[in-house]
């Protein structure tokens, strides 16, 4: 009888292509996700030594960060030019290298575009146990489907390009478990900001957290991408959620996904993934659901977590010296004195979109708050950002963008837009805003933007109240 | 890469905790397809303020540079590592880092040195007056005040600052392995090529 095994050691183990004696392994990589903004050092590097992408079948490149969410194409169908010179450089390499290296590449106004990784799961290019990489933190988002996945710096990406593996420490192992279930108006955002302020922005440092318990079963796939992403905002590389019949039938039929004899192949296979009974964590922490409520960041750590119904907190409240320091710091930078309660936050902007909630569960969790509502007219600035072109259309034919629309919110095109201020999409500065995204550092949407991390039905709630506002009070 | 031992000089005595890669590099300098130049960005939101640390003449070319808890969270930014060493910066001191760009340190020659609160509160008092020394090779950080620090480091990362290791070459040598690696992983689970769409 073997010894008991968690998921991320099933997934380790079977990716270890050699042990150095010092521990060091080298990992083999299934898949390689590549955007614009992080590769083209690395595919120079590859040409200045003359290396070619080892396995091109296995990586798959997708423009995202800079692409602007304005309209791609005018009146005529005809593409329109990207106005930022280095925007358009970035795209143009990436356009030049993708093809040139023999990797897949998805237009930027492919039906399929989106932000990469939205693209992957939707594409069946992610799969449960296999290894992805991306030269982006929040490639933990795949470990919503039980891919061990994590982000690369741009070294990292071209050795990955080279030679499809990468050298690595084996991480540490820790489970946050949610039991129970979570109430009314409580979504996966809130549940992954409650967790990162219980454990903290460097609670998961060298960790890998699997998320169990019966609150993130119960989570659509949509969901679980939206925790696993934030993993790294509490410092671990990567999340996972193990592999259930939710997860196959989310990827049955999707283009990259196994076909027939394979399909069923690889479901034996992914089943056999999950964390033995008797396997051992190298730190656990145990979370009630009934204790999450909608979710509200109050500083320019995603640690800074409190309930909507809570107040901005009193810097000398917290225990440690630097954490009070950064408090006070956070607190003037954001603009927020002590004991002010959060839902008497004004907010000039809001932005629904990023990579932890633009997939179509978000887009509808967003519309069926606002629909028959009109934001309020001290937002100045308010957009929807779907991820892909593929949950655009899928919204379209809800009817979603009518409601947007109609409550006066922009509807726009697929990309990384506001979540971090590399497109022209950007909060003004000393201005707030309402986000869906999942930072809310310092100059994150823009030099001098104060960003409150909420839920896509938070953000809705704020834009029509133009305060952050508990969105219970607009089910009743 | 530029091989690592010894490095002697003024530290920047930083201090902040949860310094995120957004701080260290603002997105709008990632819009470029070189890794030259970052330095003129760095910390571009603490320098705005006049009196801040980065531009005291006293910490011009400080080849050290001094934080908090959990320096370099955040984005995957390599070009975290590249501003820093843009700077000048050779060493950063801090008691964690987040893992990905201690990994980026490493691979662009730089040192991420792990040391426990109290050593850095020391050593922030000393950078304010007098250099820092650090010695990779016997893992210490010292002062001229008799301080000795030591630190551990990943013996692997070690001989890669060291030598000054290209990693993709080393990679290479392995190239029977990943091969083989290649053929089992298609004998046993084929379907984990990805289907032709």
């Amino acid at each position: 009888m073997n010894r008991p095994r968690t998921l991320y050691e099933k997934i380790w183990d079977a990716h270890v292509i050699e042990r150095r004696p010092d521990g060091t392994c080298l990992i083999f990589i299934d898949r390689h996700l590549v955007h614009e903004v992080t590769s083209p050092q690395a595919f120079a590097g590859l040409r200045a030594s003359g290396r070619a992408v080892r396995r091109p079948d296995l990586t798959l490149a997708v423009p995202d960060h800079n692409v602007p969410t304005t309209p791609r194409k005018d009146a005529n169908g005809n593409r329109l030019p990207i106005v930022d010179p280095e925007s358009a450089a970035q795209l143009a390499a990436l356009e030049k290298n993708a093809p040139e290296y023999g990797i897949r590449y998805i237009d930027a106004v492919a039906a399929e575009q989106g932000i990469v990784h939205v693209v992957g799961p939707e594409q069946g290019f992610s799969l449960p146990g296999t290894t992805i990489v991306c030269g982006d933190s929040h490639t933990a988002c795949h470990g919503g489907i039980g891919a061990l996945a994590f982000g690369i710096g741009t070294s990292e990406v071209e050795h990955v390009l080279a030679t499809q593996t990468l050298l690595l420490q084996p991480a540490k192992t820790m489970e946050v478990r949610v039991d129970g279930e979570v109430g009314p108006g409580v979504s996966a955002k809130d549940i992954i900001l409650h967790i990162t302020g219980t454990i903290g922005a460097a609670g998961g440092t060298g960790h890998v957290i699997e998320y169990t318990g019966s609150a993130i079963r119960a989570l659509s796939i949509e969901g679980r991408l939206t925790v696993s992403n934030m993993a790294i905002e509490g410092g671990a590389r990567a999340g996972l959620i193990a592999p259930d019949d939710v997860t196959f039938a989310y990827l049955k039929g999707r283009p990259y996904a196994p076909k027939g004899a394979d399909w069923d192949a690889a479901v034996d296979y992914w089943r056999s993934l999950a964390t033995d009974p008797g396997a051992t964590y190298d730190k656990s922490v145990v979370i009630n659901a009934a204790d999450i409520a909608p979710s509200v960041t109050w500083g320019t750590s995603p640690e800074d977590v409190v309930p909507i119904t809570g107040v901005v907190p009193d810097p000398a409240s917290f225990a440690d010296p630097s954490k009070q320091a950064a408090a006070a710091k956070s607190l003037a930078y954001m603009g927020l004195e002590p004991g002010t309660r959060m839902q008497d936050v004004a907010v000039e902007n809001i932005f629904i979109g990023s990579c932890t909630n633009s997939r179509i569960e978000d887009m509808r969790a967003a519309a069926a708050v606002i629909k028959g509502r009109h934001k309020a007219d001290t937002v100045k600035w308010a957009i929807v950002v779907p991820g892909s072109g593929l949950v655009k259309r899928q919204a379209e034919a809800e009817g979603l963008d009518r409601i947007f629309i109609e409550a006066g919110l922009e509807w726009r095109e697929p990309g990384c837009s506001a979540c971090l201020a590399m497109n022209p999409d950007k909060v003004p500065p000393g201005e707030r805003c309402a986000s869906t995204s999942n930072r809310n550092f310092v100059g994150r949407q823009g030099p001098g933007s104060r960003t409150h991390l909420v839920s896509p039905a938070m953000a809705a709630a704020a834009a029509v109240t133009g305060r952050l506002t508990d969105v219970r009070e607009l089910m009743r | 890469m530029n091989p690592l031992d010894k490095v002697e000089g003024r530290a920047i005595p930083l201090g902040l905790k949860n310094v995120d890669t957004d701080v260290i590099i603002p997105a709008h300098w990632l819009k470029t397809v070189s890794r030259e130049g970052m330095g003129g960005g760095a910390f571009e939101s603490l320098r705005a303020d006049p009196d801040n640390l980065f531009d005291r003449p006293e910490y011009q070319g400080a080849p050290i540079l001094i934080a908090g808890d959990n320096f370099g969270c955040g984005s995957s930014r390599e070009h975290a590592a590249w501003a820093l060493g843009d700077l000048g910066i050779r060493v950063v001191i801090a008691p964690s880092y987040s893992d990905i760009f201690s990994g980026n340190a490493v691979k662009n020659g730089i040192l991420p040195v792990v040391l426990p609160q109290a050593a850095i509160d020391r050593l922030i008092e000393v950078a304010k007056t007098d250099p820092i020394h650090v010695d990779l090779e016997h893992q210490t950080v010292t002062t001229q005040f008799q301080d000795r620090f030591t630190f551990e480091i990943d013996p692997f990362r070690k001989m890669c600052l060291l030598e000054g290791l290209d990693e993709i070459s080393l990679t290479e040598k392995s190239d029977a392995a990943i091969a083989a690696y290649e053929q089992k992983l298609d004998a046993e689970r084929p379907w984990m090529r990805p289907a032709a769409a």
